[in-house]
């Protein structure tokens, strides 16, 4: 029965006969750990990234080039007023893969592995999605810099854009509180993809990322006016074109806290409890 | 049902202290999940430095046990001490020492194995240069250097298996976890994990692993204990368990179906157990107490001129060690065991 010869016994033994455990990773080294492997993911499989982003990008070019001049008059003016749309919606849509890659690991015996190690409890959900706030940083800066390519001239310059960018990344990773949670009740990542594209892509258009909602119904613009989404359009636009819009900025700021404040402990709580 | 444990010089049940002599130390833990009772009462007495075997179909009870016992799990009923810990008030100290291989491979698919190995080592608190040097010398030892940088999504069942206790083992712990390490492998990667529990015991590792196959429970475990629904139905040492079950099982294949009816008498008289008509219409099986009464079994078929096409004496399977032990065949579970 002992005839196979690999793996060898030699260095098994040697392998095994290792020194001292090393001290307990802080919270924060644990966390930034489960955040550079959210991020070679995205190294290794960048199609997911691409999944995501060409959405926003193609809607930028269709919505630019077809509808454009019929809707502004002219497909530059358009895309003035479209590209901060497209941003939020990449931000947006990109949150739903936290949720998508959480619950794979739930799926997998990664939970427990992870959950078997002596770190901080919530680690690999709070490294996790810091993680992917880098991967929306990255998302949101590739639809701006095809913006810029075909025509985008923000007002505000490089501060507005950063700006901007920087306040659709902080709704994000907010926003990704709400796929976490849902990640640890649904059964499979694709039920959870499923779910966050139905919710966001309504809300995307429900909103004024494409069009002025002057000429909509009222009911309908009392939808669009409710939803955070636009207000965070109506943020990001203030911003790109180098204004302050205190009013947007602070209803992004508490869509952001509640949803933070929802669904973060929520998350935690199902996660110690699976 | 209880002889074997009674006899055996270890066990604890009753005692109340802690055993240093014990790396599991468990009495009536349960677990429930909804209506179905997964676990129902397991008292468990691990020496250290020994292999344990947990052995028992699936569903059985065996994976919710090893989730309590490694704080994934809270039981319901119950209480265990790990290394000296208990498992509920002190399941941070109980971590920091044990290490669990899951019955589901715990890798990132998409991280390559060395990656994966860093990302424990990491977790485990180690620099990012020592990280890389244990990822290295666990690959080498692992036999996975030549894999090293390849996604996880590209390895064989056994690479992963192995790759998967590789990382249970980056720190080595003093109590190992294998749920079902051999599940679904080729018999040469079953043989190499093995051999890796080997090498672990040798080292002073102890190792609780759980299986459904009898015939590695006894190649690689000190002391068995067999679940059923939830329960310990028998423990002791291999021999013991087998010393109660008979050696083994006796296969006959005859040239002539007809003679099976007579075959079997001769069978049932010097072997003193009730034999079994197979499906095929010319074999039987009977167990089997000892070698020396097949061979007279042999014997008396040659003079009652019953001639056989072949035979084989062969351990029990799970599945007649479950007869034995309790009187019904080994069902595996509809309900997957709670993951």
């Amino acid at each position: 029965m002992n005839t196979t010869p690999a793996p060898a016994t030699e260095p098994l033994h040697a392998v095994l006969a290792e020194g001292p455990r090393p001290a307990r990773p802080s919270a924060a080294s644990a966390a930034l750990t489960f955040g550079w492997r959210a991020l070679l993911k995205v190294k290794h499989v960048p199609e997911q990234l691409a999944d995501v982003i060409g959405i926003p990008v193609i809607f930028t070019l269709v919505f630019t080039y077809l509808f454009g001049g019929a809707l502004a008059g002219s497909t530059h003016a358009y895309l003035q007023f479209l590209l901060p749309g497209t941003l939020v919606m990449a931000a947006v849509l990109l949150t739903v893969y936290s949720g998508v890659n959480l619950n794979t690991d739930a799926a997998t015996g990664a939970f427990d592995r992870f959950r078997s190690l002596p770190i901080w409890r919530p680690a690999p959900i709070v490294g996790g999605l810091l993680g992917d706030t880098g991967r929306y940083l990255l998302g949101c800066s590739l639809v701006v810099a095809l913006g810029l390519a075909i025509g985008f001239r923000p007002g505000g310059g490089v501060t507005g854009v950063l700006a901007g960018i920087g306040l659709a990344v902080l709704f994000g990773f907010c926003l990704s509180w709400l796929w976490t949670t849902l990640a640890l009740i649904l059964r499979t990542p694709t039920s959870v993809q499923v779910i966050g594209l139905v919710v966001l892509f309504p809300l995307t258009f429900a909103s004024n990322a494409f069009v002025d909602p002057r000429t909509m119904p009222s009911w309908v613009r009392s939808v669009v006016r409710a939803n955070p989404i636009s207000h965070l359009i109506d943020a990001e636009r203030g911003l790109m074109q180098g204004h302050t819009p205190t009013t947007q900025i602070v209803w992004v700021l508490i869509a952001s806290a509640v949803l933070l404040v929802v669904f973060a402990p929520a998350t935690v709580h199902l996660y110690r409890r699976s | 049902m209880n002889d074997a444990r009674n006899e055996s010089a270890l066990t604890t049940n009753g005692r109340q202290r802690p055993d240093a002599g014990l790396a599991v130390e468990a009495s009536g833990l349960a677990r429930s999940f909804g209506r179905t009772r997964a676990v129902d009462g397991v008292d468990l007495s691990v020496p250290n430095g020994s292999v344990y075997g947990l052995l028992g179909p699936n569903g059985a009870g065996k994976t919710t046990t090893t989730r309590m016992l490694a704080t994934l799990l809270r039981p319901d009923a119950g209480t265990a001490r790990v290394l000296g810990h208990d498992i509920v008030r002190e399941a941070d100290a109980v971590r920091g020492r044990v290490s669990l291989t899951g019955q589901y491979a715990s890798l990132d698919e998409d991280l390559t194995g060395r990656e994966n190995l860093i990302f424990i080592a990491r977790l485990l608190g180690y620099r990012r240069r020592r990280a890389k040097e244990r990822a290295a010398q666990l690959l080498e030892a692992f036999g996975l250097a030549e894999a090293a940088t390849r996604s996880v999504r590209t390895y064989s069942g056994g690479m992963r298996r192995r790759l998967d206790i590789a990382a249970s083992l980056v720190v080595t712990p003093e109590l190992l976890f294998l749920d079902e390490p051999s599940t679904g492998l080729d018999p040469r990667s079953r043989n190499q994990v093995w051999q890796i529990v080997r090498a672990l015991a040798a080292g002073g590792t102890t190792v609780l692993l759980t299986t459904q196959y009898l015939d590695e429970a006894d190649q690689l475990a000190d002391r068995i204990a067999v679940i059923d629904r939830g329960k310990v139905i028998a423990e002791g040492t291999p021999v013991e368990l087998k010393d109660s079950l008979g050696a083994g099982v006796f296969h006959l294949r005859l040239r002539d179906a007809g003679a099976r009816p007579s075959a079997a008498q001769v069978l049932a008289r010097t072997l003193e157990a009730v034999p079994h008509d197979e499906v095929e219409p010319t074999s039987l099986s009977i167990s089997a107490p000892d070698p020396e009464r097949v061979v007279r079994a042999l014997d008396e078929l040659a003079r009652a001129g019953i001639e056989l096409a072949s035979f084989s004496l062969s351990q029990p399977s799970l599945d007649e060690v479950f007869l034995a032990l309790t009187g019904h065949l080994a069902e595996p579970d509809t309900e997957e065991e709670a993951a």
